[in-house]
C-alpha cells in the first residue's frame, strides 16, 4: 500500500511539474514577480535591501508555491482530471501530497533563483546555509499546504485566486516583511503570530544572519505545525467530498 | 465465461446531501440496487439521464461513498479493499479527462506509472495501445489538440494500460462519429474475447442489444429489470412492432423512423399513423419488425426509448 502511495506521490508531482509548472510562461512569471519586488525596493531604499532579503525570499516562496498550485488543483477538478488521479491505486492523502510536492518544488526553484541573485549581489557570506535550506523547505511545505487547502475549499479557478490573494496580501503586510513585528501594535503582533509567513521570515532572517537561537527552533516547529495542520485540513476536505 | 462474479452489489443506496434533512435538501440517486455481473461478460446498465447509472459506477470505482449497502468487485470488498480494486479495474468516464498538456504517449506512460506498470512494459504497452487505437501517428500530439474521437479513443486506451480485469465504460460512444463508435464497439467485443469483464452504461438500446450478454434497466435509481438481452426481449414477445418512416421525400436527412409496439399489427400501425399525422409528416414506408430490446424497455419502464435518445442529443 505505502509503495503505491510513494509511487503516486512521485509521479503526480513529476506530471504536474512537466504539464504545468515548468512551462516557460510559468517559470518566467515565477521569476519576474520576485525580481520586480527586489527592483522596487532597491530603487526606493538601496541601503536597506539587505534587510529586506528574508522578507523577499518569504514572499517569493509564498507566491511561488500557492499561485500555480491552487490553480492547478482547481483546474484539474473542474475538467475532471483530478478524478482520473482519484481512480488510481493511490490514497487521497498521497494524491494531495503529490500535488503539494509539485508546488513545493516550483516554489523552491523560483526562490533559489532569487537567492542566487541576492547572494551574487549582496554576498550573503555569513548565512547559516543548512538552516537556510531547512527554513526554505519548511516554508515551502507550509505554503504549499496552504495552496492545497485553498484549492479544495473552492470550486472555481477564479475563486481559488481570490481566496489565495485574500489570505496572502494581508500576510505580506502583517508578517514583518516591510515593518518589523516589534514596531507593530500588540493586537497586530498577535494576529501576525497566527500566520505562517511570520515564522518563515523570522527563520530566514536568522538563517541569513547566521544566528541560531531558541526562537529559530520555535519558528521551524511552527512551520512544521502549519504544514501538517493545513495539509490535514485539505485532505479532510477532499475526502469529505466523496460523500 | 464462468460463474465467478466480477461485481456483486447488495442493497446500494446513494443520497446526495443529508438524507435526514428531508427530500428538499437531499437527492436519492440510487435506491436499494442489487445485482451481480459474472466475469467475462459485457454487462449493460441502461437508463435515462439521472437514472443513477453514473452514480453506481462512481460508487463501484471509489469516487463516491455509498450511503448504505455493500459491494464486492473482483472479490474485494468495496469498503475495505478499495486500493486492491483500483489496481485491477479500468475506468472510462463519460468525459474524456486526460491531461491537455501531455502528448498522447505521455498520457499513457503517466497512467502506466500511476498503476506501477514496470518501465519497459510501460513503453511497449503504450506503443501497442497507440497502434491498436490508430493513434500512432498522433503519439507526440498534445491531448488538447486531438479530435473528439481521438480523445475518446485515448481515454479508453488509458484505462487499459495496466491490463485491467474489469473495465467500466460510462457512455463510451456518446458524441462519437459513426466510424469511431463502430471501432469502439469492436474493441468491447475484443475485450470480451480476451476475458475482460465490461460494465457498460449507455442510453443507446441498439448498442446494448448488439454488445451485452446481460442488461439491467435502471429507472429513478432502481433496477426494474435484469436479464439477458434475449430474456428481456422475450418479455415483449406476443407483441408486434411496426416501424414507419416519415418525412419529406426529397430531403433524406429529415426522414424519421417511428416505432410502435402493440398486441397486434393493426393497433401498432394505427398508433404509428396517428403519430405521423400528429407530426404532419407524410408516411414513406411501413415495416413490421421483430420485438427488440427497445420494445422490452418501453414495456418494462413505461418510458419512451426516444426519451433516452433526446436527452443525449440523439444519434
Amino acid at each position: 500500500m505505502w509503495r503505491d502511495d510513494l509511487r503516486g506521490i512521485f509521479y503526480i508531482a513529476l506530471k504536474d511539474l512537466r504539464a504545468y509548472y515548468l512551462k516557460p510562461p510559468n517559470i518566467s512569471w515565477g521569476m519576474i514577480f520576485p525580481f520586480a519586488l527586489i527592483l522596487t525596493f532597491a530603487i526606493r531604499q538601496p541601503g536597506e535591501i539587505r534587510d529586506l532579503v528574508p522578507g523577499l525570499l518569504g514572499m517569493t516562496i509564498l507566491f511561488g508555491t500557492t499561485s500555480m498550485e491552487a490553480i492547478v488543483i482547481t483546474f484539474e477538478r473542474r475538467i475532471g482530471a483530478l478524478e482520473r488521479l482519484m481512480l488510481a491505486p493511490v490514497s487521497l492523502p498521497a494524491l494531495l501530497l503529490g500535488k503539494v510536492l509539485g508546488g513545493m518544488v516550483f516554489g523552491l526553484v523560483t526562490t533559489v533563483a532569487v537567492l542566487a541573485v541576492a547572494a551574487a549581489g549582496l554576498g550573503l557570506w555569513g548565512a547559516n546555509w543548512p538552516l537556510l535550506i531547512l527554513a526554505l523547505i519548511l516554508s515551502a511545505a507550509a505554503f504549499s499546504a496552504l495552496g492545497a487547502f485553498v484549492s479544495v475549499v473552492v470550486r472555481e479557478v477564479f475563486e481559488a485566486q481570490t481566496l489565495a490573494n485574500f489570505i496572502r496580501f494581508p500576510m505580506v503586510f502583517l508578517c514583518g516583511v516591510f515593518v518589523p513585528l516589534s514596531d507593530m501594535p500588540p493586537a497586530l503582533q498577535a494576529v501576525a503570530r497566527c500566520l505562517p509567513l511570520t515564522y518563515a521570515v523570522e527563520a530566514l532572517r536568522e538563517a541569513l544572519a547566521g544566528d541560531i537561537s531558541w526562537g529559530t527552533e520555535v519558528d521551524l516547529l511552527a512551520l512544521i505545525g502549519f504544514a501538517v495542520v493545513l495539509f490535514a485540513l485539505a485532505a479532510r476536505t477532499l475526502i469529505a467530498r466523496l460523500d | 465465461m464462468n460463474n465467478t462474479k466480477a461485481i456483486e452489489v447488495f442493497g446500494l443506496i446513494k443520497y446526495y446531501g443529508d438524507p435526514s434533512a428531508g427530500s428538499g435538501r437531499s437527492l436519492l440517486a440510487v435506491d436499494h440496487i442489487s445485482f451481480a455481473v459474472p466475469q467475462g461478460q459485457v454487462f449493460g446498465f441502461l437508463g435515462p439521464n439521472g437514472a443513477g447509472k453514473t452514480t453506481t459506477i462512481r460508487m463501484l470505482t471509489g469516487l463516491t461513498r455509498p450511503t448504505e449497502g455493500s459491494a464486492r468487485v473482483l472479490g474485494y470488498d468495496l469498503a475495505t479493499d478499495l486500493t486492491c480494486i483500483k489496481k485491477v479495474i479500468g475506468v472510462v468516464p463519460e468525459t474524456s479527462n486526460l491531461y491537455d498538456e501531455l502528448s498522447a504517449r505521455d498520457n499513457l506512460m503517466f497512467m502506466g506509472q500511476l498503476y506501477g506498470v514496470p518501465r519497459r512494459e510501460r513503453g511497449e504497452r503504450a506503443d501497442m495501445l497507440l497502434r491498436r487505437f490508430r493513434l500512432w501517428e498522433k503519439r507526440d500530439t498534445p491531448f488538447a489538440r486531438l479530435s473528439k474521437g481521438m480523445k475518446r479513443a485515448l481515454t479508453v486506451a488509458a484505462a487499459l494500460v495496466h491490463h485491467p480485469q474489469l473495465v467500466f465504460l460510462d457512455e463510451p460512444t456518446t458524441g462519437l462519429d459513426i466510424l469511431s463508435a463502430r471501432s469502439l464497439r469492436a474493441l468491447i467485443r475484443q475485450l470480451r474475447k480476451e476475458g475482460v469483464t465490461v460494465f457498460l452504461t449507455t442510453h443507446y438500446l441498439e448498442e446494448a442489444e448488439r454488445l451485452c450478454d446481460r442488461v439491467a434497466l435502471i429507472v429513478k435509481g432502481r433496477v426494474v429489470a435484469l436479464d439477458t438481452v434475449e430474456g428481456l426481449k422475450a418479455r415483449a414477445q406476443g407483441r408486434v412492432a411496426v416501424e414507419v418512416t416519415v418525412g419529406p421525400v426529397a430531403k433524406e436527412g429529415d426522414k424519421r423512423l417511428l416505432r410502435f409496439a402493440a398486441d397486434d399489427v393493426p393497433t401498432a400501425l394505427r398508433l404509428a399513423l396517428a403519430e405521423a399525422e400528429r407530426q404532419g409528416q407524410p408516411v414513406l414506408s411501413v415495416h413490421t419488425v421483430e420485438p427488440a430490446l427497445e420494445d422490452a424497455f418501453i414495456e418494462l419502464t413505461g418510458l419512451s426509448a426516444e426519451v433516452m435518445m433526446a436527452e443525449k442529443g440523439g444519434r
